[in-house]
């Protein structure tokens, strides 16, 4: 089969590799239909992420058609069409029983990696290094999803691929970065990052019921499908405004309520600090860059909530601990626990409340994913979100 | 409280003392570098007055250069006191500042009662540097051979005492999650273990179970004679707070003889056991959660291996179905 293989630094290759096979009793065989790339898969092709391999099968956001099935799979059958959640994770454990499924303690063979380096271990996720289990991804034509039974969501045959697809991961993700917020009626929500994840945080705080929802970023048009088609009340370009001055604008003095951080550790931002970060995560001394984190503490009200959805791998430095105990912040985060969304949000996307196609702009085959990834890594084109059709 | 040491079977600990004094002389050895640092690069016209060498420009760079070396040696024992690397970096330093010392006899300007001094106070705590480095690299290569193997090793499991009790009771369960292990065969209360050695070598000794406390502990050891590798281990079931189900925690003591046989057997146990038994620990947690080993398309494979499905009759580790 065709797959999308990492290759080192910004180098992605679509090649020829052997078809999957069942490896685990309750695995199933998906022939992929839509897959999509990722913004956090931007992070995997700029080489911020250790433990990847030359060779390895890219992509954790995909969809498709059952073609075989493990023989302890109950659930689902051959010609079954399912949207595959990004995290994978066996159900039984006490991690996945409490529906923290991104925190399922029997679904990455690598723990041991993931310990030297965050203390304990997350999940497995499809095509997200070997600290996190070594799966290949769905970038390709086929792909092996384990715990079947679990994970996968069957789909409805009158909504289509560009409609569901984003269950997989950033609707979810961007979703339960809103949901963490607490949100209630009369809020100001500020999402800092108007990329994909941020689109749907945005669209999410509205659904949760917030008064205001205001998305920083600096591509205009990012802010302008945050305002047109995400629901954003106000946006802030930040090479333009000084963010401070306008959120303090909106917010008659207080800050928001809560901050969404959905950028995560390729920020980018002006000034000394800037430089100081990118020259440090040249000299591998702090590999993540946390500017919008930061600026996100700083700016969020006394005893607001700071909800961080997108993706640190490593250490950050100069954060402001000192803001957070003496104005009360909460901070809430977490890879997105995908599996407690699927039904619930499937159920909105039935019933109208919103259809997720709107931030694609790009969809590709397969056979040109490096295009895509260079398209949605320099931002040409107005790249929003790359869709690659598999079949 | 929670007391952390525990006992086999037969009453002995089998937690180990390690000695204390070359830690603290690799930590007193760091202290005075770190001092002796601190004072050439602050102060470096003062150390060339105290030791006898004229106070020029040149001396301070070479004094301020000095100082940084002492700092690097003193920073890196503080950080690791029984290192024979930092150590022998000292002896290093010890002989460039001897060297030095005696280009000063040559110098005209130099004070040759200082220099003397100076020299005679390097001489000696080479002595201290070279003695220290050269016992911990014997101790080091020692502990690498000799040194019995003990891990001690706890998970969470989510299901009752008695059941996790039940598996492991049944120890030709074993190898199925312990992945140095071939195979069990239990006859007549006595059983007899099979493991994959080096160079496809195959390992195998017989064991008895001393200690059988029905959901709650089991214990075992080698038949003495069966083996070189005299062993024992015990697994210990209790019930976790908050339904979670059971805490189980092994404890393994292996006495891998001195030499070539010693060192096969650490190669066996890879260079660190306690991540090996934790391995086989999450495992065991996958087999009773979730009825099986889980594997992942790098995992099945015994080496590294990038992340994409298997040729068919690839060599792999994992069950391919």
């Amino acid at each position: 089969m065709k797959a999308n293989c990492w290759y080192g630094k910004r180098k992605v290759i679509v090649e020829d590799v052997p078809d999957p096979q069942i490896l685990n009793a309750h695995d199933v065989i998906i022939r992929v239909t839509s897959t999509a790339i990722c913004g956090s898969d931007l992070h995997l092709y700029n080489g911020f992420i250790p433990t990847m391999e030359h060779g390895d099968v890219l992509g954790h956001e995909f969809m498709g058609e059952v073609v075989e099935v493990g023989r302890n799979v109950k659930k689902l059958k051959v010609g079954d069409r399912v949207v595959v959640p990004f995290p994978i994770a066996c159900g039984h454990c006490h991690a996945c029983q409490q529906g923290t499924t991104s925190l399922c303690e029997n679904s990455n063979p690598n723990a041991w990696m993931a310990e030297k380096l965050w203390g304990h271990s997350p999940c497995g996720i499809f095509g997200y290094s070997h600290l996190l289990g070594g799966f290949a991804g769905g970038q390709a034509e086929y792909a092996r999803v384990p715990f079947a039974d679990f994970g996968p969501i069957k789909v409805p045959a009158h909504l289509s691929d560009d409609q569901v697809l984003f269950l997989s991961d950033i609707f979810p993700t961007g979703y339960m970065g809103a949901e963490m917020c607490d949100i209630k009626p009369g809020q100001v929500i500020a999402v800092w990052g108007a990329g994909p994840v941020g689109q749907f945080a945005i669209a999410s705080a509205k659904l949760l019921g917030a008064e205001r929802v205001i998305s920083i970023d600096r591509f205009p048009y990012r802010l302008q499908m945050a305002a047109e088609k995400a629901g954003a009340t106000d946006i802030i370009n930040y090479e333009q405004t000084d963010v401070h001055e306008a959120l303090m604008e909106f917010t008659g003095g207080r800050g928001p309520d809560a901050c969404i951080d959905a950028v995560g550790l390729e920020s980018h931002a002006h000034g000394p600090m800037y430089a100081l970060d990118r020259t440090k995560q040249a000299l591998m001394v702090e590999p993540d860059r946390p500017l919008a984190l930061r600026q996100a503490i700083r700016e969020c009200k006394n005893g607001g909530i700071v909800s961080v959805s997108g993706v640190y791998g490593g250490f950050v430095d100069t954060f402001p601990m000192g803001a957070v105990v003496n104005r009360a912040l909460t901070i809430r985060s977490g890879q997105c626990h995908a599996h407690r969304y699927l039904a619930p949000l499937l159920e909105r996307i039935e019933r109208g409340e919103i259809d997720p196609s709107f931030v694609i702009t790009h969809r590709l085959p397969l056979a040109d994913a490096a295009k895509g990834y260079d398209l949605f890594h320099k931002k040409l084109e107005g790249c929003e979100k790359v869709v690659l059709k598999a079949a | 409280m929670q007391q952390l040491t525990h006992e086999t079977s037969n009453g002995h600990p089998i937690s180990q003392s390690r000695p204390r004094r070359a830690k603290r002389r690799g930590r007193g050895l760091g202290w005075f570098s770190v001092g002796l640092g601190l004072a050439e690069l602050l102060a470096p016209g003062g150390i060339a007055r105290l030791i006898g060498v004229p106070d020029n420009s040149r001396s301070r760079l070479i004094l301020r250069g000095l100082g940084v070396r002492e700092l690097t040696s003193g920073i890196g024992l503080l950080a690791q006191p029984e290192s024979p690397g930092w150590l022998w970096s000292r002896v290093l330093g010890d002989a460039m500042d001897l060297v030095l010392l005696g280009d000063g006899f040559t110098i005209k300007r130099g004070r040759q009662g200082r220099l003397l001094a100076a020299t005679a106070a390097v001489a000696g705590v080479t002595a201290i540097d070279a003695f220290s480095a050269a016992s911990q690299t014997r101790n080091a290569t020692l502990s690498k051979v000799g040194a019995p193997i003990h891990v001690r090793k706890t998970i969470t499991i989510k299901r009752t005492p008695q059941e996790v009790y039940e598996f492991w009771r049944d120890l030709s369960n074993l190898p199925t999650f312990m992945a140095h292990l071939e195979s069990i065969e239990v006859t007549n209360g006595v059983s007899t273990w099979r493991a994959k050695g080096p160079l496809a070598l195959s390992i195998s000794w017989q064991a008895e179970v001393t200690l059988d406390h029905p959901g709650q502990s089991i214990a075992w050891r080698s038949v003495e004679g069966t083996t070189n590798v005299p062993n024992r281990g015990v697994v210990r079931f209790a019930p976790a707070p908050g339904d979670r189900g059971t805490e189980v925690e092994v404890e393994l003591k292996y006495e891998p003889p001195v030499g070539a046989l010693g060192a096969a057997v650490a190669k066996l146990f890879g260079e660190e056991p306690s991540q090996q038994i934790a391995s086989d620990l999450r495992r065991l947690k996958q087999v009773l959660e979730t009825g099986e080993v889980l594997h992942s398309d790098a995992s099945i494979h015994p080496g590294l291996h990038p992340a994409r499905p298997a040729r068919k009759g690839a060599d792999t580790k994992g069950s391919l179905q």
